[in-house]
C-alpha cells in the first residue's frame, strides 16, 4: 500500500449523486417498482433510458476514445449507492460494469461503443452467485457453435447480446436473439434471474474467459458493496423517519432506549460499510490493493444490509409485512446481494489467503 | 491566514534559532509554544497563530524530519485532550497565560476530577459540594477512576455550588491545585491487578475564585467542551493496518500453526475484516477532518473499537490454550503510560473491558448516537426539575 486511498465524495460525485437521485424519484417511486415486479416487463427500461442515455452513465467506466465517458469505478460505485436506494430495477449493475468489464478485458471495441451507449444491453451469462476467482458453468463448444444450459444469470432478460464462456476456454458474445432466455422465479424481484440455453447457436470470440470473467466478477463484487451501502442507508432512514412517527403507549415508539439502541448500532454499521465501500470502489480505480480492498468489502458488506433490512421489517413490525411496504424488496434485495458474486464467507476464505492468516 | 509556506517558513526560523541537538528539551518546547507552533489554531500568543488545524501536520513533519523533541503528548493525554480546550474557551486571559504554556511543554501535568461513585453515567448528579467562603471556596468530597492524578499539578474539577436547583443548573467548574493539603490520591486497584487510576478524597480544599472557569452554575456547560473534546482524543487517531489489537492475534496465528483451529480461524477472519473496516472509518474521518467536514461519525468509533479490543483480546486468550490458562503478573504497579496492546492477552482481555465503560458507557454512546445524529426522541425524564437535593439517591 502506497498511497492513502480517498474515501471521500468530491463535489463532482455528489452532484452526480443528486442529478441520479432526482432522475430515479421521477422513475423508480415504491409503488411502481413494486407493480413492476409481477408485470411482464420487469425491467424498467424508461428509467434505463433516462439513465444510459439521457446521462451517458453506461458508459462511465469505458475510456472516451472508445465511446465511454472515461470516468472511474468511484462514479460508478456513487450511482450504485442510489440505485441501490431505489431498489432500481435497471440492468446497471449487469451491463454497465459486469458485461462492461468483461469486454474491457477482451479489448472488443465495438460492443464496448454499444454497451457504453446503452443502446444494448449486455450480460455475462455466469451464475450470480459465482465469486471472483470461483468456479463456473461453461457451455459447450462444438462445431463452431455453441451448446448448454447456463442457470441464475441476472438481468439476461433485459439484454441484448450475452457474455458466454465456453469449454474451448473462450468467451463468446451471442445475439440473444439466437438463444432461448427463460425467466426464473427469482427470491430478488428486482434483479431478475433467467436461464440461457444454447442449441447450436453462433458465437463470437470474444478473447480468454477465465481472465475475463475474474475482472468482471472482480469489479462487480466490489461495486455490489456500494449499492449494498444504498440498500441499508435506505432502510435505516426510512425506519428512523417512521418511528419518529409512530405513535403507540402514548409516545413516539422511537423514544424506547431498547429500539434507540438497535437504530444506533444500526447506523454504526453503515458509518462501516461506506468506508469499507469508497475502499473498494477507490481501490479498483487505482489499481492500488485491489484484491484485499474487494474481499474486505464484501466480507463486510452482506451482513450489514441484511441486517439493516431485516430490523427494519422488525421494527415497522404489522405494516413491514405486508407487499403494499416496500421493505421487502430491500429485504429480498439484501438477502440476494449476500448470495451475488459470492458470499461473506467466500471472501473471508479468499482474505486468508490475500493476508496469510492460513487455515489450520 | 496562516498557510502551509507560512508555517513551513516559521518552523525553519525557529529550528535556526534552537538547533534541537544543542537545546535543551524544554527550552526547545517553550520556544516553540511562543513561536505559535505548539498547536497552530490556537490563537497568537497561546501557542497557536489562528491557522486551520490541519496545518499542524505540516509543522510536525518539519519538526520531526530536524530531530526536535516532541512534548510527549502521551504523558499528558488530560491536559492537553481535555483541559486545554476547556481553558482555551472559558478562561479568563489570565488564567490562558498562566496554564496553557506549562500544559503543553508538559512541565505541568493535569488530571479530571469528574466521576465520583455516586456518578457515573449520571455524571450530572455530582455530590462533592464547593462552598464559597469570600473569595474561596472550600471544596469536601470524593473522585474516582482519576488516571495519573498521583502525577498531576492541577486538576479539572467540578462540584456542586448549589444543591436547591435542578442538578445541572448547580454545577460549577474549578481548576485543583493537586499539592493542596486536602487532596489526597489513592490508589484504586483494577481486575489487571495494577492501578492506573486513583481515588481522590477532597477534605476543606481551598480554591480561590480565580481559578474558577465560566460562570457560578455554569459548569454543566463547560464540562461538556471538555467531554466533547475526550470523544475527538478517543476516535481520531490513524492506524497502519493490523496496527490495533487485531495485530498481536495475527502475529500469533501467523507464527504458531499448532494452535489454530477451524472454529477459531472463522472467527479470527471476521475480526479481522471487523478491524479493517474500523481502520478506514477512522481514516475517512479523519480525511474528513482535514478536509474540513466533520461528521458525526467520530461517535461511532469508540463503540467500534472498545466492541474489537474485546472480543479480539478474548479469542486471543482462547487461541494460546495452555497458556491462556496463565497470567503475566499480577503485581500491583501505578503505570505512568497504558498501552492496551501492551503485555499479554489475558491483560489485553481484562483491560480491554474498561473501553465500553471509560469516556462514556457504550449505552450511553447509543443514546447519544441514537438523539443527536438520528434525532430520535430522548425517554422521559423525572430528575430535569426536581432540585438536586430532592433527588434519589
Amino acid at each position: 500500500m502506497s498511497a492513502q486511498p480517498d474515501l471521500l465524495y468530491s463535489e463532482e460525485e455528489e452532484a452526480l449523486r443528486a442529478a441520479v437521485r432526482d432522475l430515479l424519484a421521477d422513475h423508480c417511486d415504491a409503488p411502481g417498482v413494486i407493480a413492476r415486479t409481477e408485470s411482464d416487463t420487469p425491467h424498467d427500461f424508461a428509467a434505463w433510458k433516462a439513465l444510459a442515455d439521457g446521462m451517458g452513465l453506461a458508459g462511465l467506466l469505458v475510456p472516451e476514445d472508445k465511446g465511454g465517458q472515461g470516468a472511474t469505478h468511484r462514479e460508478v460505485a456513487v450511482v450504485l449507492e442510489e440505485l441501490g436506494r431505489a431498489v432500481a430495477p435497471v440492468p446497471y449493475l449487469a451491463s454497465a460494469v459486469v458485461a462492461t468489464e468483461a469486454l474491457l478485458a477482451c479489448e472488443a471495441d465495438d460492443l464496448l461503443a454499444e454497451l457504453a451507449s446503452g443502446r444494448r444491453i449486455g450480460a455475462l451469462a455466469v451464475a450470480l452467485n459465482v465469486a471472483p476467482g470461483g468456479a463456473y458453468k461453461v457451455v459447450r463448444h462444438e462445431g463452431g457453435a455453441l451448446h448448454g444450459e447456463l442457470t441464475a444469470i441476472a438481468d439476461a432478460q433485459a439484454a441484448d447480446v450475452l457474455l458466454v464462456p465456453a469449454d474451448d476456454g473462450g468467451l463468446y458474445a451471442v445475439e440473444s436473439s439466437a438463444a432461448a432466455v427463460t425467466p426464473q422465479i427469482s427470491f430478488d424481484l428486482t434483479r431478475p434471474l433467467a436461464t440461457v440455453s444454447l442449441d447450436g447457436a453462433q458465437g463470437r470470440l470474444l478473447g480468454d474467459a477465465e481472465v475475463a470473467v475474474h475482472r468482471a466478477l472482480r469489479a462487480g463484487a466490489g461495486l455490489l458493496a456500494s449499492e449494498q451501502l444504498g440498500l441499508a442507508e435506505w432502510t435505516l432512514t426510512e425506519t428512523v423517519r417512521y418511528l419518529k412517527e409512530r405513535k403507540q403507549f402514548n409516545r413516539p415508539v422511537g423514544g424506547f432506549q431498547a429500539l434507540k439502541h438497535r437504530l444506533a448500532q444500526l447506523w454504526l454499521e453503515v458509518v462501516n460499510l461506506r468506508a469499507a465501500a469508497r475502499n473498494a470502489a477507490d481501490a479498483l480505480a487505482t489499481g492500488e490493493d485491489t484484491d484485499v480492498a474487494v474481499a474486505v468489502a464484501q466480507a463486510y458488506a452482506a451482513s450489514v444490509a441484511v441486517h439493516a433490512a431485516e430490523e427494519a421489517l422488525q421494527l415497522h413490525a404489522g405494516i413491514g409485512m405486508t407487499w403494499e411496504h416496500p421493505i421487502h424488496l430491500y429485504l429480498k434485495r439484501a438477502k440476494a446481494d449476500s448470495i451475488a458474486y459470492g458470499t461473506a464467507g467466500a471472501h473471508r476464505v479468499r482474505l486468508a489467503e490475500l493476508v496469510d492468516l492460513q487455515a489450520p | 491566514m496562516t498557510d502551509a509556506a507560512e508555517l513551513q517558513r516559521r518552523t525553519a526560523e525557529l529550528l535556526a534559532a534552537h538547533q534541537p541537538a544543542s537545546t535543551d528539551r524544554l527550552d526547545f518546547l517553550k520556544a516553540r509554544f511562543d513561536a505559535g507552533l505548539a498547536w497552530v489554531h490556537y490563537p497568537e500568543g497561546l501557542g497557536g497563530l489562528n491557522a486551520p488545524r490541519s496545518l499542524q501536520a505540516v509543522v510536525d513533519a518539519e519538526l520531526e524530519a530536524a530531530g526536535a523533541p516532541d512534548n510527549d503528548p502521551r504523558r499528558n493525554g488530560i491536559g492537553l485532550g481535555m483541559a486545554a480546550p476547556t481553558i482555551l474557551k472559558y478562561g479568563t486571559e489570565e488564567q490562558k497565560q498562566r496554564y496553557l504554556r506549562p500544559l503543553w511543554v508538559g512541565e505541568e501535568v493535569w488530571c479530571q476530577l469528574f466521576s465520583e461513585p455516586g456518578a457515573g453515567s449520571d455524571l450530572a448528579a455530582l455530590g462533592t459540594r464547593a462552598v464559597r467562603e469570600g473569595d474561596e471556596w472550600v471544596v469536601n468530597g470524593q473522585k474516582v477512576w482519576t488516571s495519573g492524578a498521583h502525577n498531576s499539578r492541577w486538576a479539572i474539577l467540578i462540584a456542586r455550588t448549589d444543591p436547591d436547583v435542578p442538578k445541572h443548573a448547580g454545577i460549577t467548574y474549578f481548576i485543583c491545585d493537586m499539592t493542596d493539603p486536602g487532596v489526597d490520591v489513592r490508589p484504586l486497584r483494577q481486575i489487571t491487578g495494577e492501578a492506573e487510576f486513583n481515588e481522590v478524597f477532597l477534605t476543606d480544599v481551598r480554591i480561590p475564585d480565580s481559578r474558577r472557569l465560566g460562570e457560578v452554575g455554569d459548569g454543566w456547560r463547560v464540562a461538556q467542551t471538555t467531554l466533547n473534546n475526550e470523544r475527538v482524543a478517543i476516535g481520531g487517531m490513524r492506524l497502519p493496518r493490523e496496527g490495533g489489537m487485531i495485530g498481536p492475534v495475527s502475529k500469533t496465528w501467523r507464527e504458531r500453526p499448532e494452535l489454530r483451529t477451524q472454529e477459531l480461524h472463522q472467527r479470527l477472519l471476521k475480526l479481522w475484516v471487523d478491524s479493517e473496516v474500523a481502520r478506514l472509518t477512522a481514516e475517512r474521518l479523519r480525511q474528513q477532518l482535514v478536509a474540513g467536514q466533520p461528521g458525526p461519525e467520530g461517535a461511532g468509533m469508540k463503540l467500534a473499537f472498545a466492541r474489537l479490543n474485546q472480543e479480539i483480546s478474548g479469542l486471543e486468550v482462547e487461541l494460546r490454550g495452555e497458556e491462556g490458562l496463565l497470567y503475566d503478573d499480577w503485581t500491583m504497579r501505578r503505570p505512568e503510560l497504558v498501552d492496551f496492546t501492551g503485555r499479554d492477552a489475558g491483560y489485553r482481555y481484562l483491560r480491554s473491558k474498561g473501553n465500553s465503560i471509560e469516556g462514556g458507557t457504550t449505552e450511553v454512546l447509543l443514546n447519544i448516537v441514537a438523539e443527536r445524529v438520528l434525532g430520535l426522541p430522548a425517554e422521559p425524564r423525572t430528575d430535569k426539575d426536581v432540585a438536586w437535593k430532592d433527588l434519589s439517591r
